[in-house]
């Protein structure tokens, strides 16, 4: 299991804080792993920032910068910028990360300007569904119904009463080449996309499904088991889009009901003690069929 | 070589002159006709840069922190609200010590909304890290930008400046310019180098969690750097004065303070008219002299102390107040001078908010009453009228 060689060449090395069973930093080593040496980096405020850099020790084996929460994509435009001016941007590429809330809510002007404006850089959101760093308030790629610490579930709430954001159709809309939603539990996908995105010229927006234990409330040991939980159901649908277009799912062989994944989450319990808990359950796979139709998962 | 400029115009052709590699900025009004110009440089090939238009003064801001991480030399120029929607990013460019340099086309802030010249908007961002020089004219506004990237990259020193220049009435001012040519800049101004940089061959970790172990003096160090920058800005303003025969005083600059009773205090495109005040009132007889900040940050505490030592009477000018206690360089000043023996009389003036004209007429009668005012806050030419029939108070 622990192999030495290998962990010393990983971008994102061993010794950083994050909790057990965390989802985003296995996600940032795939991600950078896949990546190679010759890249700049560009984090967002949040627990990948705090938990890798702690003064004066960092986890960070690649050139890697953090600004601010809301900037990372306005610094990765500057950095790539000065790489053209410099003559190495087809030498060195720029990966600009984010967790959901510094991309869908207080960076997304940002984003959105990287994106209109065609820098070759790769963003890659690191979705694990609320302000993780913060103590689990919502953000506005919580999914429906989810129980965070500012939309809790109680007498006249079901938890989140939104719907996730749908950042990779506000990507497609900047007609960006490259756009693909990955999760944790499938390794080699995330390589796979990765290398094929470094390889595309402009801006390609990539999300990553990362589960966060303490936030959802499950055994840090089920991490991955979680996030396949959420592709198979249909509700974390796996594609990738190539100017606009579709060119790949991930078929699932079985489609598994939406409580199988619900369930296992401390955040969705509140919808499996009540018979008003059945009927969101039912707008859940709902949205879960709409997936499916839409994306052709089945 | 004298050429007739728009301030302007003049400001983009320095920092042409500079060889910045990535420019970004946002319009905004008065700044506009800088980056207009710059961006005409870009597309004609007369400046090689990547000009980056962005979708705000945020983002312009982070776009030339990213590219001065990266290791190359860069710009922006904004004002008013642009600079105060840059604020989170100019703390953190001075607390990861990136010298970037600014021209700030000072502007008032809303609201209400009003687009002409005073301090307010730079004075917001005086305790972030910043460098802040002031120009009297478009000459001087020219000159600075050169001594701004040699001083803000030394390493000593590894902050970042902000020029200030009056909006309109510098900006948008034809004057003569004395131009210099780009061998004179490369010599004078040498590549950035910078003292670390995001590079593959070796990894470096920009913008750190400092736990409260560590955070303290990481604010003295800038301080250190601050003060380190005093006698940098000497040096180096020196060393231009004595190339090109331009940039009189360092961080100050005196005008006929020889044995003078009354001092003025001012910054900024004020200063011209106040001088022709100070020689109508030096023929007259009267011992009037002035003195000129020319870098508020770092703030010349002892080199006041120095000037104004054998004041009796101490004007302060400025355009710019601290709601709710009264001028800000009043006070630093007054701070500055506390304990000296003479113990001068200061009184600070406001004057010149949102564009008011400042009349050499309303100068003169400062002076003249100069006995009969409070001394710490006294508004300039105010409307009567407007306060007691348009306004709550």
């Amino acid at each position: 299991m622990f192999d030495k060689e290998m962990t010393e060449k990983n971008s994102v090395a061993p010794g950083h804080n994050a909790c057990s069973g965390c989802g985003l930093v296995l996600a940032a080593r795939l991600v950078l792993n896949a990546a190679g040496k010759d890249i700049i980096v560009t984090t967002a405020t949040g627990c990948l920032e705090v938990t890798t850099t702690n003064y004066p020790h960092s986890a960070w084996r690649v050139p890697w910068i953090h600004s601010l929460f809301e900037n990372s994509s306005a610094v990765a435009s500057g950095i790539e910028a000065a790489l053209k001016a410099q003559g190495k941007a087809d030498k060195i590429k720029v990966i600009s990360q984010g967790g959901d809330g510094a991309t869908a809510d207080i960076g997304m002007m940002c984003l959105s300007g990287m994106f209109e404006r065609g820098h070759d850089i790769l963003y890659v959101c690191y979705d694990n569904e609320a302000y993780m760093n913060t103590g689990i308030q919502r953000s506005s790629l919580t999914p429906f119904d989810a129980s965070t610490s500012t939309t809790p579930f109680g007498k006249y709430s079901f938890g989140n009463p939104t719907n996730k954001k749908d950042m990779p159709a506000i990507a497609a809309a900047h007609h960006i080449p490259y756009i693909a939603t990955a999760s944790v539990a499938y390794p080699q996908d995330i390589e796979k996309k990765v290398k094929k995105a470094l390889q595309i010229k402009g801006p390609k927006y990539l999300q990553l499904h990362a589960p966060c234990p303490l936030g959802w409330g499950f055994k840090t040991a089920y991490s991955i088991k979680i996030a396949k939980l959420a592709v198979q159901t249909g509700l974390y649908p796996l594609f990738e889009m190539e100017n606009g277009v579709i060119t790949s799912r991930k078929k699932l062989a079985r489609v598994l009901p939406v409580e199988a994944y619900l369930k296992e989450q401390t955040r969705f319990k509140h919808l499996f003690v009540s018979e008003d808990g059945k009927k969101e359950l039912e707008r859940i796979q709902a949205m879960a069929n709409e997936n499916i139709k839409k994306f052709g998962l089945a | 070589m004298k050429k007739v400029l728009e301030g302007s115009k003049a400001i983009a052709e320095a920092v042409k002159l500079c060889r910045p590699q990535v420019i970004s900025a946002y319009p905004i009004t008065p700044q506009t006709h800088i980056v207009e110009a710059l961006s005409r440089m870009v597309a004609e090939g007369q400046l090689k840069a990547e000009f980056i238009n962005v979708e705000s003064e945020f983002s312009a801001a982070s776009v030339i922190l990213g590219a001065c991480a990266a290791g190359s030399r860069a710009y922006s120029t904004t004002t008013s609200q642009g600079l105060l929607l840059m604020v989170e990013v100019l703390f953190n460019l001075a607390g990861m010590r990136l010298p970037v340099v600014l021209t700030c086309t000072n502007r008032s802030v809303s609201a209400p909304i009003n687009i002409w010249n005073d301090h307010q908007d730079v004075m917001t961002i005086r305790d972030a890290g910043l460098i802040l020089l002031f120009a009297e004219d478009n000459q001087e506004a020219y000159d600075l930008h050169f001594v701004a990237y040699k001083v803000g990259e030394s390493k000593e020193v590894s902050l970042p400046v902000v020029v200030n220049m009056d909006g309109f009435i510098l900006t948008h001012a034809y004057e003569p310019i004395e131009i210099l040519t780009q061998e004179q800049v490369d010599e004078f101004l040498p590549p950035f180098q910078p003292l670390k940089k995001l590079d593959p061959e070796n990894p470096a970790t920009f913008g750190m969690l400092a736990d409260p172990g560590w955070y303290l003096e990481t604010r003295i160090s800038m301080q250190k750097a601050m003060e380190n920058s005093k006698s940098v800005l000497k040096q180096v303003i020196g060393e231009f004065r004595q190339k090109f025969g331009r940039l009189a005083g360092d961080l100050l600059e005196t005008y006929r303070m020889e044995q003078a009773k009354t001092a003025f205090v001012a910054m900024g495109s004020m200063v011209g008219t106040l001088k022709d005040m100070v020689d109508e009132e030096r023929d007259k007889g009267n011992p009037v002299g002035l003195v000129k900040v020319r870098s508020f940050r770092p703030f010349p505490e002892e080199e006041l102390r120095e000037v104004l030592g054998s004041a009796e009477k101490i004007l302060v000018l400025e355009k710019a107040f601290s709601l709710g206690l009264g001028g800000i360089l009043y006070h630093e000043l007054r701070s500055a001078l506390y304990g000296l023996p003479l113990s001068p009389q200061i009184s600070g003036y406001v004057l010149g908010l949102g564009g008011r004209d400042i009349p050499k007429k309303s100068l003169s009668k400062i002076l003249e009453d100069f006995n009969k005012t409070t001394p710490a806050l006294n508004f300039v030419d105010a409307k009567e009228n407007i306060l007691k029939e348009h306004l709550y108070v």
